[in-house]
């Protein structure tokens, strides 16, 4: 029976909290997922309730554990030895799923993030700005004007034709996006405009990074094979992703709490 | 002569630090006392023009988030905030200083200013010098030493005098003696841990816009020089060996002290160098005291400073990587307001050449208000902890 340390990182995301827990030897056990909902106080204490739990059983309970916050809610986790921010916790939990070296890019509910690294660590990152344009929080918006599940729109996406959406802002592209419903364009070319939209903005994100193959998706657009896909030829190099990248940040951190005395 | 009677203080007053809360009050007292009071806006001005004439030279860089709303009622809103901050405090008269200027200069910069110009002379008499894009043409220089000039005559006609060539020397060599103070300060940063905190650095600049005794400044920042000197010999830095050194460059930081300037420091990390227009950018450029034709000197000393109006700008590159050497940092941080143009344009060449020195290098870009706290410190943290 394995004994020692183990690492846990909270990711508290504007939209979901990430759980992921490593043992001694640094390898993934468990990860967690559940909204974040109103309150990252209220998803910090949701988030250990389900730490406990785990601690039932004899295999974790032998483990003496360390606790790193990250994510836009880190500073709400009073149980937490250390906050580190998510662009670290990121890198570090993208490098042990992918390798040392490449361009992280995390498409997340409030931030876009572009990763540089380099021999395991961040040397260069870029966030979006304010606004809401390229990131989770916008297919989000956009899928719920057109009616349609976040499976559904890359679905419905595949099927369409382009069509421009040029507003940057989230607010002004739903409207664009009224507009376009009212005109009788077609569903699938509505979706297959704003995951393009999403794709150019990411992309152009990356050109201001100085972003480099080998490119790694994270956060919670890595199970969207559509999204991945056009990420891919839009940057002219293929995307990799894996369903463990939901949790990037999350491992980063637990990796981090290992490393807590 | 406007009485001081109807003066309401802004209601930010109780938040300034103590320094400007006294200034406000002084220059009350300052003007019954018949104190000539000229208020100036960009390091470009002439500053020893001023003080020949007698008169105190007093900045009016809006700093404050509060006035914006006001100003957004003439200026459109997507503007940089030192320029709606600047023109609010003129246009909802909450700021003393503007009010009690017998004359605001101000220099034919960015577009934003130079436009908001026009509209600030409609509130107060404002006397626009005219900046050129470049020096790097002898027609430029000359220009700009025929501007100078017509200041002088302005300011003349304006109090009925005299400006002497006496003067003029004098005050240049005063405003050397403040520099070299002020230059002996930022040296105190040069050590490992450094003397001081950024924010006090900072603060400490930006309070000096607001003094109308130059001779009594100098002293003070002399004096400020040797305390903190003394305290870090004896090994009192309020700093950590361990915070990394912060070099922040781009535009003025007078409004973002603590956004900006408190983030880093709450961070893990210092600022050792402010490289913007209150900063080393400007104050390490003299006067030559002694040449035959001081005007004129005090002329080319202003055209030396190298903000981001310029073109080319090259010298900025070359004096930042400089800094960057001499104080040993860490980290760049281009601190970019929303709106100003030419340094976020110019922030792509900077960012080349501060990473191609092997000097990671990131830029922010923000305003005086509030709403982007949490993903400016975000950015700030990751940032340090990259280093």
């Amino acid at each position: 029976m394995p004994s020692g340390r183990l690492g846990i990182g909270v990711d508290i995301g504007s939209t979901a909290t990430k759980v992921a827990m490593v043992d001694a030897a640094g390898e993934l056990v468990r990860t967690e997922l559940m909204p974040t909902g109103f309150s990252s106080v209220d998803a910090a204490e949701r988030a250990r309730a389900a730490m406990e739990a785990c601690k039932g059983e004899r295999y974790l309970s032998t483990l003496d554990p360390r606790v790193v916050a990250t994510g836009y809610g880190r500073v709400a986790v009073p149980y937490a030895d250390k906050v580190v921010t998510e662009i670290t916790c990121h890198g570090r939990g993208a490098a042990r799923l992918f390798g040392p070296g490449g361009t992280v890019i995390d498409v997340g509910g409030q931030d876009t993030k572009v990763i540089r690294l380099r021999g395991g660590r961040v040397f260069k990152f870029v966030m979006n700005d304010k606004c809401a344009a390229g990131t989770g929080r916008f297919l989000e918006v956009m899928a719920d004007r057109l009616g349609v599940s976040h499976d559904e729109l890359a679905a419905l996406a595949r099927a369409g034709e382009p069509t421009q959406i040029s507003s940057m802002c989230t607010v002004f592209a739903e409207s664009e996006v009224i507009s376009l419903v009212g005109r009788g364009e077609p569903r699938e070319n509505i979706a297959r405009g704003v995951i393009e939209s999403v794709v150019g903005r990411v992309a152009a994100l990356v050109g201001s990074a100085g972003g480099m193959a080998p490119y790694y998706l994270t956060g919670g657009l890595c199970d969207n094979e559509y999204v991945v896909e056009r990420l891919g030829e839009k940057l002219g190099a293929p995307v990799t992703t894996c369903p463990e990248a939901r949790y990037a940040g999350a491992l980063g951190a637990a990796l981090m709490a290992l490393e807590l005395g | 002569m406007p009485t001081t009677a109807a003066i309401e203080l802004p209601r930010t007053f109780e938040e300034f630090n103590e320094q400007r809360r006294q200034s406000f009050l002084k220059v009350k007292d300052f003007k019954q006392a018949g104190g000539r009071l000229v208020g100036y806006l960009c390091s470009y001005t002439p500053l020893e023009v001023i003080d020949a004439a007698g008169a105190s030279g007093v900045g009016l860089c809006g700093t404050s988030d509060e006035v914006i709303s006001a100003a957004e009622e003439v200026l459109p809103a997507n503007l940089c905030p030192l320029i709606k901050s600047t023109y609010g405090f003129a246009y909802s008269q909450k700021c003393p200083f503007t009010h009690f200027s017998d004359l605001i200069v101000g220099e034919t910069t960015c577009d934003g200013k130079k436009k908001m110009y026009e509209l600030l002379n409609e509130l107060k008499p404002t006397y626009v010098l005219h900046l050129p894009q470049g020096r790097s043409r002898e027609h430029e220089r000359e220009g700009w030493y025929q501007e100078v000039v017509g200041l002088k005559r302005a300011l003349e006609q304006l109090y009925g005098i005299q400006i002497t060539d006496d003067a003029l020397r004098e005050a240049a060599r005063l405003r050397n003696r403040l520099r070299r103070a002020i230059l002996a300060l930022y040296d105190l940063q040069r050590s490992v841990p450094p003397a001081m905190s950024g924010v006090e650095l900072m603060s400490t600049m930006f309070a000096g816009t607001f003094n109308f005794d130059v001779r009594a400044y100098v002293e003070s920042l002399e004096r400020l020089c040797e305390q903190r000197r003394a305290e870090a010999q004896a090994g009192g830095s309020p700093i950590s060996a361990g915070a990394k050194r912060i070099l922040i460059t781009g535009c003025p930081v007078g409004g973002v002290i603590n956004k900006v300037g408190a983030t880093i420091e709450r961070n893990g990390g210092v600022v050792v160098c402010e490289d913007d227009c209150s900063g080393e950018r400007t104050n390490r450029f003299m006067v030559d005291e002694d040449a035959p034709d001081i005007l004129r000197a005090i002329a080319e000393r202003y055209l030396k400073i190298n903000c981001s109006v310029m073109t080319p700008n090259d010298d900025r590159f070359a004096a930042t990587l400089e800094m960057a050497g001499k104080y040993q940092v860490d980290g760049v941080i281009e601190c970019v307001l929303t709106a100003c143009h030419t340094f976020n344009v110019e922030s792509a060449r900077m960012e080349r050449a501060v990473e191609g020195a092997g000097i990671p290098y990131m830029k922010v870009e923000t305003d005086y208000s509030a709403g982007d706290m949490g993903q400016l410190e975000t950015r700030i943290a990751a940032f340090i902890e990259t280093l």
